[in-house]
């Protein structure tokens, strides 16, 4: 099912009964999601994620603007007439009721000719449970299961009404590590199988990325920049999105068009073919530095981090918006760097430009100094 | 080893002795009266050791009388006031504006001395010289015939009975229902509503699953609390309720050991057993039936 969004706006009355301004959840939202993909709605805490999911689940109304699920209209239509199926942060799985209680239990809402015999709900409730591998633990109760247990069975839930689109808020954010790792490779697993279009919301960006056919960034209820993982990260739109996304963040000078030349301090750093003069950030990706001895730029040696495969190099500027420059360079690259400070050519690529005012992306791709 | 144990035995003492004294003696003390036929305090003496007082109080009529009473109490305000109590509570917690000032209305009871109940009570039931009570107004008006509450047929006291003691226990009732229906999580509840389950089968398959620990406890405590009623029917028909047909067991237990009969401690014993007996298996009972229904 194809969903779209138009213009979709979520105002909550502020809680601080003093302040008159409400408090804007999600602001003019619009965007399409192509049918039977894997989208990652991604951003900081309190960026109206949860809301936007909340709204698509209609269990929040809208203040203004339109869902559309298809070509239908759903704005008006109640949560259980949407055809979603819903998976909470905490799986809101019910203590009392079995496994195959708590996955069967929205069969037992159908009414009329829908209704199913208690062989049925059995059946489509195992079928269910197979596809996220707990059919072995039919019988268990919530709390007698692990977490990534727990998750399988508010999936299997949420999937057994055969919705036409599956949300969830959080989905691993409540495992372990390790656990982490595992359950978002079957949660993509399980889309690609089932086919069904899928959101999920996470402010972990390299669980977003790993997974997701699109990303939705967003931020203080604003949508930053929608598109593939990859393009995203090679192409971010503003500083926000660059700073948000990758592990260890981008680097973020202070610097200077001019010239047809990119200044980090004094040094020349990146040659453009803007001859225009202004302010810039410059955001350099940490696999974006080549350590070399007559780099273009210099930094104050910290440390080296040796991690196995990379090494990290940690550094100071001057210019540098932070406390510490890290760069990720392959560990044979490192041999020979020590003593004070440490020089850097820069790989076009991973440089970006954006604009000190507006913070927006200065579309320049530059040539190695 | 060995002074460890020392020490968690002298941590224990205090409670230990002040138990011993108030509980397991007089406990224990009471057994002993039951066996024994016609003790009296006076002499410190008894005729004879038997079952004679047990054989006495079953036949009793006053006796008789009060357990009839008191089990009538018990069947019908443990139900009605849980059940009310579950109403009234699922209202106030699906309300918002002037929840608060509900749930103060409904706390009041809890707070008022028994004594002062029973007089608003009197108000509303005593028949007088100069007026027929609030209650009969408002029968006379819907072309009723006066009734009288308070000294009239049986039925009727056991009615002002039954309607006293369920708005005493009211109270807290709502007060624990209200803050279990509030600990049930909000995510079951969206949970339920996206697979668009009916209110009734929210309310049957998680609200009441959710809570029912706690409404175990209030009939558990509350067929407890009913037992051993004797206050309350007090301050409604005053210290002489064999004469009002209104005795219950520990009010008949109270009476044969001070009362205007007075001085039958071995009675008493043997009563006060019995109404041990009865709460005790009535408490298995519950345990029992309610262990596979009940979800912690």
């Amino acid at each position: 099912m194809k969903i779209r969004l138009e213009h979709l706006t979520k105002r909550f009355p502020n809680r601080n009964k003093k302040i008159k301004e409400d408090v804007i959840a999600a602001s003019d939202l619009t965007f399409e999601i192509p049918d039977g993909k894997l989208i990652g709605l991604l951003g900081p805490s309190g960026c109206g994620k949860s809301t936007t999911l909340n709204l698509i689940s209609g269990l929040e109304t809208p203040t203004e603007g339109r869902i559309f699920f298809g070509d239908n209209d759903v704005t008006d239509v109640p949560p259980e007439n949407r055809g979603v199926g819903l998976v909470f942060q905490n799986y809101a799985l019910y203590p009392h009721l079995t496994v195959e209680d708590n996955i069967a239990f929205p069969l037992g809402n159908l009414r009329g000719k829908d209704k199913l015999t208690k062989e049925q709900m059995h059946e489509r409730a195992l079928n269910a449970a197979k596809l996220v591998q707990i059919d072995m633990l039919m019988e268990r109760k919530p709390n007698e299961l692990s977490g990534g247990q727990q998750q399988r069975v508010a999936i299997a839930r949420a999937l057994v009404k055969m919705p036409s689109v599956l949300l969830l808020d959080e989905p691993l954010s409540n495992l372990d590590a390790r656990l982490r790792l595992q359950t978002r490779e079957e949660l993509s697993r399980i889309q690609h199988e089932t086919g069904i279009t899928t959101i999920f919301v996470t402010h972990d960006q390299e669980e977003a990325m790993s997974i997701s056919d699109m990303i939705v960034v967003m931020k203080e209820g604003v949508i930053h920049q929608i598109g593939k993982p990859q393009e995203v990260y090679d192409h971010p739109d503003n500083l926000f999105v660059a700073k948000f996304l990758g592990t260890p963040p981008i680097n973020v000078f202070e610097g200077e068009m001019k010239d047809g030349k990119v200044y980090i301090g004094d040094e020349a750093v990146l040659d453009i073919e803007s001859r225009e003069t202004k302010k810039v950030y410059v955001g350099i990706r940490p696999e974006g530095f080549i350590p070399t001895g007559d780099g273009a730029l210099t930094a104050k040696l910290n440390k080296i981090e040796v991690m196995g495969r990379d090494t990290s190099i940690v550094a100071e500027h001057p210019a540098f918006l932070g406390t510490t420059i890290r760069a990720i360079v392959p560990s044979e690259d490192v041999e020979g760097i020590s003593g004070e400070t440490v020089r850097f050519n820069l790989k076009p690529k991973k440089v970006h430009l954006f604009d000190f005012e507006t913070e927006k992306a200065i579309n320049e791709t530059g040539t190695e100094a | 080893m060995k002074q460890k144990n020392y020490k968690g035995w002298l941590y224990l003492l205090p409670a230990i002795v002040f138990l011993g004294i108030f509980m397991v003696y007089p406990l224990i003390d009471v057994i002993i009266y039951s066996f024994e036929e016609g003790y009296s305090f006076v002499t410190q003496t008894s005729n004879g050791t038997g079952l004679y007082n047990f054989r006495y109080v079953l036949h009793d009529t006053y006796f008789v009388q009060a357990l009839r009473n008191t089990f009538i109490i018990v069947i019908i305000t443990v139900p009605v006031s849980t059940g009310l109590a579950l109403l009234i509570s699922l209202a106030l917690s699906s309300i918002k504006p002037l929840r608060n000032a509900f749930q103060t209305i409904y706390f009041l009871p809890y707070v008022t001395n028994t004594l002062a109940v029973g007089l608003v009570f009197m108000v509303l039931f005593k028949k007088t010289e100069y007026t027929d009570g609030m209650v009969n107004l408002l029968i006379h008006l819907f072309g009723g015939k006066t009734v009288d509450f308070i000294d009239g047929p049986y039925w009727a006291k056991m009615f002002v009975m039954c309607l006293y003691t369920v708005w005493i226990v009211l109270p807290f009732k709502i007060l624990i229902l209200t803050s279990a229906l509030a600990s049930v999580k909000e995510d079951y509840y969206k949970a339920a509503r996206v697979d668009g389950t009916r209110p009734f089968r929210i309310f049957y398959k998680i609200t009441l699953p959710m809570i029912s620990p706690m409404i175990f406890y209030l009939v558990i405590t509350g067929f407890i609390g009913a037992f051993k009623a004797y206050s309350d029917e007090v301050a409604l028909f005053g210290t002489d309720l064999n004469s009002a047909g209104m005795n219950t067991m520990v009010g008949y237990i109270y009476d044969m050991l001070y009362g205007n009969s007075g001085g039958y401690p071995s009675f008493a014993s043997a009563a006060a057993l019995i109404l041990f007996a009865v709460v005790f298996t009535i408490t298995c009972i519950n345990l029992m039936v309610s262990r596979n229904k009940i979800h912690y």
